[in-house]
């Protein structure tokens, strides 16, 4: 049950793909003010944020296994 | 009154001309401080990044067949609905004032505009009287009932459209936000003598 219970959710998860990256360029440009350094750097905050939101989803599957 | 900044990137100047008339325009319009400072290329990421969480946010809480618009913005600081994302979501300027308008013109049993965008839902507790002009507005139990957690995800979208550009108005205001200066070696000697001293 658990399976299909993740694949139903995976869908919404696409709607944090432009919150990501609309937050990553926002917070960069604050911190640069050339294109280039923005873009590095919104490139390392998205990966950061993505694992961050993986390893809160590690977690949370594995406290909530076989619940 | 012009001020400088000096930008991340080494010996870069900005011209940021009058921060406080950037920084309102920056709130009017996401980047349009930036425009007028000349900084056209953040100007344009701004622009892009919260407008296009902000009109996708609006999208996401609209009902076209029922001719809901924008419902997921909204003013409203009645006992029974304090609306408290609409403080992140006002962040985003001119696009979230209609809000404040048809939230007056519904206190004031007033026909609210344009269908109702952005106009608070009619609370369900309160009998409609068959003279208000607003009767076939939704509850909120008919937004929730119709848009299910695309209300929510709305409100989201909407709300961070919001704070972000409150980002982008600091940045009008006063520049991109300098990182602690590095010391080098030689200073962190001298520190240290002067400590043992």
């Amino acid at each position: 049950m658990v399976p299909w219970l993740l694949i139903a959710q995976v869908n919404y998860l696409w709607y944090a793909v432009p919150l990501i990256i609309a937050v990553s360029l926002v917070y960069a440009a604050t911190r640069h003010e050339e294109i280039v350094p923005i873009l590095m750097h919104a490139g390392r905050l998205a990966l950061w944020i993505t694992g961050f939101m993986a390893a809160i989803f590690i977690v949370l599957f594995l406290i909530s296994w076989r619940l | 009154m012009s001020e400088q900044a000096t930008g991340h990137e080494p010996g870069k100047q900005i011209d940021l001309r009058d921060p406080v008339v950037a920084a309102v325009l920056a709130w009017l319009v996401p980047g349009l401080g930036h425009l007028y400072q000349r900084r056209f290329a953040k100007a344009a990421l701004f622009f892009v990044c919260v407008m296009t969480l902000f009109v996708y946010g609006l999208a996401l809480g609209s009902v076209p067949e029922k001719g809901w618009y924008g419902r997921v913005v909204y003013f409203s600081w009645r006992q029974e609905d304090k609306r408290l994302f609409y403080v992140c979501q006002v962040g985003a300027g001119l696009v979230a004032l209609p809000a404040l308008v048809q939230a007056h013109r519904m206190a004031n049993d007033r026909r609210v505009w344009f269908s109702g965008f952005q106009a608070p839902p009619r609370l369900p507790n309160v009998p409609a009287p068959r003279e208000d002009p607003n009767r076939d507005q939704p509850t909120p139990h008919d937004l929730h009932s119709r848009l299910h957690r695309y209300f929510e995800l709305g409100t989201v979208y909407t709300a961070i459209a919001g704070l972000l550009n409150i980002l982008a108005i600091y940045d009008a205001w006063g520049g991109p936000v300098l990182p602690a200066p590095k010391k080098n070696d030689d200073d962190e000697d001298a520190d240290e003598t002067d400590g043992e001293n």
